[in-house]
């Protein structure tokens, strides 16, 4: 599925394929128009994708192709055992988790995860988790301080599941526990916002010593579709909802309310998902060894600085 | 059947020849509809006298009830709400707080105040729904933490009184982080083993539910109070089924075990002291 603003591009570039086989099969030479045709793509991909919309990011945040957070663990890990279940109610298929190692590393990896086709999206519930998911979640974060092991969770979710069940097993204080334990995690906590980041469901497991969005995705405190439909009272605002919000990553980095942007691809995550994931394994690398340079307290003591630190008011 | 259909259109009683009552003398209770005299409601803690069904009230309300003969000291009192991200919708966000301002004679939608209950002191962030729907934005995380603060440094037991439909969206991001600014400080005040009560109150939903008011050592909860994480009317838009009698009230959430206790309103200074004493 390609979004509107793919189009222009993926007509050139098919272009440009139709004329490599051409002159493959008719033996013409078309070195020239062929250069001319790359660089036409290249310089209208840096047209588009420097001068997206918000809306238009929230848009690429979603795209159907675009690396959920098993796709980047089976390609930063050398190893990895998913571990299931809350130990209460049942596994949570919406927040998937376990050890793994990178370059040697053990971390416990945690994330929300969506499904690729109807059957899956089912499965996986669109990423939406249950409280049993976050205390999973949770569970499995106790687990890693007990062996010493850094966290690191990928956010990829359109909230927490509004449902009969999840209200009855208590989605509110399951969220609310997570943020509270979070907080005194003795081990480095790195959080990475994947796709989407709505709201409780997201924040549920993204209190981190470092909290990093990768370019084209989204974090506020609703989606643009729900605000439009209560402060326009209409879904059709969804646009006007998301310029409104400032909820990319620059937006979030430039109010501090997040720690670090990371590169995606010309074109998006989906574009080079091998790329992608080797980025994202250096940034975990990477900001692992800054972590390290503190001992338990004094990162508990700047997590909970950081966040406390976070508000604008009139005194 | 003359006498059945008016003969002159209107009214034409003169308005000093009326005969009125005077405005708020009579309280006519929403649930069962009986009328009742005012004074007789507010002796009754805002509670209807046939039905017990508990009004809506605010901080000046409890404070009221709560503290030792109306005796505390408000923190905090002149801090109000910022536009960070310069938010329009149908209406500009600083609009509305101006308005919102005049209209409820409050600074935003917390106050936090100490003083005594019963005779023991008690620090109480108290939550007003007339501001924006008792939405939480910088000022109310900002609040909240500080009288939490508050307590953790004169090691005085922290009463959080809810009353809100969550977020508030005219802040987003930075609304979001006050849920894990007040749960860092419930960290805190956790570890220093100072008593937090929770009380949720009608209604207390989405982000407020999903941080403090969900964080108590005691969640407690007034009658028939509307309490989840999601709103009915999503919950019912997602599913697309109605939804079951009583879901989301207090007692449902008690059965479900996330309550302590629910406590009728007009018990509720006894209550609390005598559970704060107990943990002296």
């Amino acid at each position: 599925m390609l979004l509107d603003f793919e189009k222009p591009i993926a007509d050139l570039e098919a272009k440009l394929a139709d004329m490599k086989q051409l002159a493959q099969d008719k033996h013409v030479d078309v070195h020239t128009a062929v250069k001319f045709l790359e660089e036409s793509i290249i310089k209208l991909k840096k047209e588009t994708y420097q001068n997206l919309t918000r809306w238009q990011r929230v848009q690429l945040s979603r795209h159907s192709e675009r690396p959920y957070t098993l796709d980047y663990v089976y390609n930063i890990t050398d190893q990895f055992i998913e571990l299931f279940g809350d130990r209460t109610v049942k596994d949570d298929k919406a927040m998937v988790g376990g050890f793994g190692a990178i370059d040697g590393q053990t971390f416990m990896i945690i994330g929300q995860q969506k499904g690729r086709n109807t059957k899956q999206r089912q499965q996986r519930n669109f990423g939406m988790a249950n409280p049993e998911g976050y205390r999973k979640a949770l569970r499995l974060m106790k687990m890693a301080e007990k062996f010493n092991k850094p966290i690191v969770t990928f956010i990829d979710t359109p909230g927490a599941y509004p449902g009969i069940e999840a209200e009855e097993r208590g989605q509110g204080e399951a969220i609310a526990r997570n943020l509270r334990e979070m907080f005194m995690l003795k081990v480095p906590v790195i959080c990475i916002i994947i796709g989407e980041g709505a709201s409780g469901g997201a924040l549920g497991i993204a209190i981190g010593d470092k909290v990093l969005m990768l370019e084209n995705t989204w974090y506020s405190v609703i989606s643009p579709e729900s605000c439009s439909s209560i402060l326009w009272r209409s879904w059709e605002y969804k646009e006007q909802a998301a310029e409104a919000l400032k909820l990319t990553a620059e937006d979030m980095m430039k109010f501090k309310l997040i720690d670090g942007i990371i590169e995606e691809p010309l074109g998006g995550a989906h574009t080079d998902i091998n790329r992608m994931s080797q980025t994202v394994k250096q940034e975990i690398i990477r900001n692992l060894d800054i972590l390290n340079q503190l001992t338990p307290q004094e990162r508990i003591n700047l997590r909970i600085e950081k966040f406390c630190s976070m508000g604008v008011y009139i005194e | 059947m003359s006498w059945f259909t008016r003969k002159e259109k209107g009214i034409h009683t003169p308005t000093e020849l009326k005969k009125e009552t005077p405005d708020g003398l009579w309280y006519k209770c929403p649930s069962c509809k009986k009328v009742m005299h005012t004074r007789e409601h507010k002796t009754n803690a805002y509670t209807c006298i046939h039905c017990n069904y508990h009004e809506k009230i605010g901080s000046a309300e409890y404070y009221e009830l709560l503290f030792d003969k109306n005796q505390f000291t408000e923190l905090d009192a002149n801090m109000s709400s910022s536009d960070p991200l310069h938010f329009v919708d149908t209406k500009p966000y600083t609009g509305r707080i101006v308005a919102t301002q005049k209209k409820t004679n409050l600074k935003d939608a917390v106050r936090s105040a100490y003083g005594p209950v019963n005779g023991y002191d008690l620090v109480i962030s108290c939550m007003d729904f007339d501001f924006i729907g008792g939405s939480m934005g910088s000022v109310v995380g900002e609040k909240i933490a500080r009288a939490i603060d508050y307590s953790i440094t004169h090691k005085i037991p922290f009463l959080m009184i809810s009353r809100s439909g969550g977020a508030r969206m005219m802040e987003a991001g930075f609304s979001l982080m006050q849920m894990a600014k007040t749960s860092a400080k419930l960290a805190l005040l956790a570890e220093a083993k100072i008593p937090y009560i929770s009380l949720l109150t009608d209604p207390t939903t989405g982000g407020v539910t999903a941080s403090y008011a969900m964080l108590g050592d005691f969640n407690i909860a007034e009658p028939g109070a509307l309490i989840g994480f999601a709103g009915p009317r999503v919950i019912r838009e997602t599913i697309g089924k109605d939804l079951p009698k009583d879901f989301q009230s207090a007692e449902f959430v008690l059965e479900h075990g996330f309550l302590d206790f629910i406590v009728d309103r007009k018990e509720l200074k006894t209550k609390i002291a005598t559970l704060v004493g107990m943990l002296k």
